[in-house]
């Protein structure tokens, strides 16, 4: 195994502007366009106030009059903004139609500061919960239903498409599509208070035939190593049902059932922990167990310093093996 | 420097200790570049290593700027030290068989084992022992 010095964590915090499919590829165009158009007005005021406060006087009589209030302060940022309005929707509104039937689709709520997921079937009933990760197959768009359960976020996976705010009481749709697959890091893109920041998300790419595979495989109940006679992870199922964590935590095919936070099915298998922020490991969750408030001030999970070390390993090594 | 958990007594004496400790330290760790040269480790690559396999949701380490861990040691200074975790000699081949497995040292240790191959804790110790000045 090769490391890459690359800073953070699978895409995370993820550059903004490197399109990987083709609703981020228009999106980069619009950046571009506005930015440029933007310049180039600017650059032309501030010479034309150059010239009126410094320029000689033959020159400063070009740059006044009422004509030229009515063509340069009037006329052109009509049609210009006007333009580039249209230009603009049109180009976000093919990301934002409802869903057509065969389209996949999946539900992300935002939460204060975690993402909960959901696949949904055709008629967009919940087939599969999940938490802070979106896998889909690449080379297909596929519909993403935004939700928020608290405060306003935005969601936004930048090498994939645009942002799209989540609201409070609506449900917006974006489409993404990853032409090739890998992983792409997402971001929450409008404050939502506290560890905001820190609201991070991967999405996961898969060949079709491979995204088919991991499907199958989340669906099931978890793995529990600890029915292969793990003691240390069997020691950690304990200590997590004696802690409470089930309170907030579900884990399909245990008594663990809360809908607080995160589903932990499968909690084994992600890339990352914390909403996108840490690579997954026992180290990472051992850490993020014991103080997750110094890691991500403010979040809802309270830092638990009571256990000790050998049952915080067991904790981590039971959830590191929940695949 | 975070020192989780330890009162201010504790604090006061752990620095008057550290104090000593360098000061009498210095003539001699300053000879060498390396005090504990970690053969065919690289200290760039194992930074490279901390910061993708995340060691600092534990540790605060000098040149990770984020997270800060606060659940194990503060790793400045880490060169200079004695004893890793207060307990094993701060050795090269030790630290290399901490960082990958740490429980199958010391049974009661928090630490758990790391997802790193012998290359990467070499890599990984060769970093944490340039950590000598403060």
């Amino acid at each position: 195994m090769t490391t890459e010095p690359t800073p953070g964590t699978a895409g995370w915090p993820p550059p903004v502007l490197d399109p990987a499919g083709p609703f981020a590829g228009p999106i980069e165009v619009v950046a571009w366009v506005l930015f440029v158009m933007a310049a180039v007005v600017m650059t032309v005021v501030l010479i034309a106030l150059g010239i009126a406060l410094f320029g000689p006087r033959r020159w400063k009589r070009r740059v006044s009059g009422e004509r030229l209030v009515w063509i340069g302060g009037l006329a052109f940022p009509i049609v210009v903004l006007t333009g580039l309005l249209i230009y603009g929707l049109t180009t976000t509104a093919r990301v934002a139609e409802a869903p057509r039937p065969g389209e996949m689709r999946v539900r992300v709520t935002g939460e204060m500061w975690w993402w909960r997921v959901a696949y949904l079937d055709d008629q967009g009933r919940e087939i599969l919960q999940d938490a802070n990760e979106v896998h889909i197959p690449s080379g297909q768009p596929v519909v993403f239903e935004l939700e928020s359960a608290d405060v306003i976020h935005s969601f936004w996976v930048p090498r994939l498409g645009g942002k799209t705010d989540m609201i409070p009481g609506r449900r917006n749709f974006m489409r993404l599509q990853a032409d090739q697959p890998g992983t792409y890091g997402g971001q929450c893109a409008e404050y939502c208070g506290g560890p905001h920041a820190l609201m991070g998300l991967v999405v996961v790419a898969h060949a079709p035939q491979d995204f088919a595979a991991w499907r199958a495989r989340q669906a099931g109940p978890a793995l529990i190593a600890a029915a292969q006679g793990d003691a240390l992870i069997a020691r950690g199922r304990d200590v997590f049902a004696a802690s409470g964590c089930g309170a907030c935590h579900t884990i399909r095919g245990t008594e663990a059932n809360g809908l607080a936070g995160p589903d932990l099915t499968h909690v084994g298998s992600r890339q990352t922990i914390g909403a996108g922020i840490l690579p997954n490991n026992q180290g990472t969750l051992a850490g993020w167990i014991s103080d997750s408030q110094g890691i991500k001030p403010g979040n809802r999970m309270p830092s638990y310093p009571v256990l000790t070390g050998q049952d915080l390993r067991a904790v981590s090594a039971y959830l590191d093996s929940l695949k | 420097m975070r020192w989780g958990g330890q009162g201010e007594a504790g604090r006061t004496a752990a620095a008057a200790l550290l104090a000593l400790a360098s000061a009498g330290l210095s003539a001699c760790v300053d000879k060498a570049d390396q005090p504990r040269p970690v053969a065919q480790g690289d200290p760039a690559r194992g930074l490279a290593v901390i910061e993708a396999v995340g060691c600092a949701a534990c540790h605060t380490i000098p040149g990770v700027a984020w997270p800060e861990g606060r659940s194990g040691g503060d790793l400045a200074g880490f060169g200079a030290r004695s004893f890793i975790a207060g307990r094993l000699p701060n050795q090269p081949g030790v630290l290399t068989r901490w960082l990958i497995d740490a429980p199958s040292l010391d049974p009661g240790t928090a630490m758990p084992p790391m997802p790193l191959n012998q290359a990467q804790a070499r890599d990984v110790a060769a970093y944490l022992y340039t950590l000598d000045d403060d």
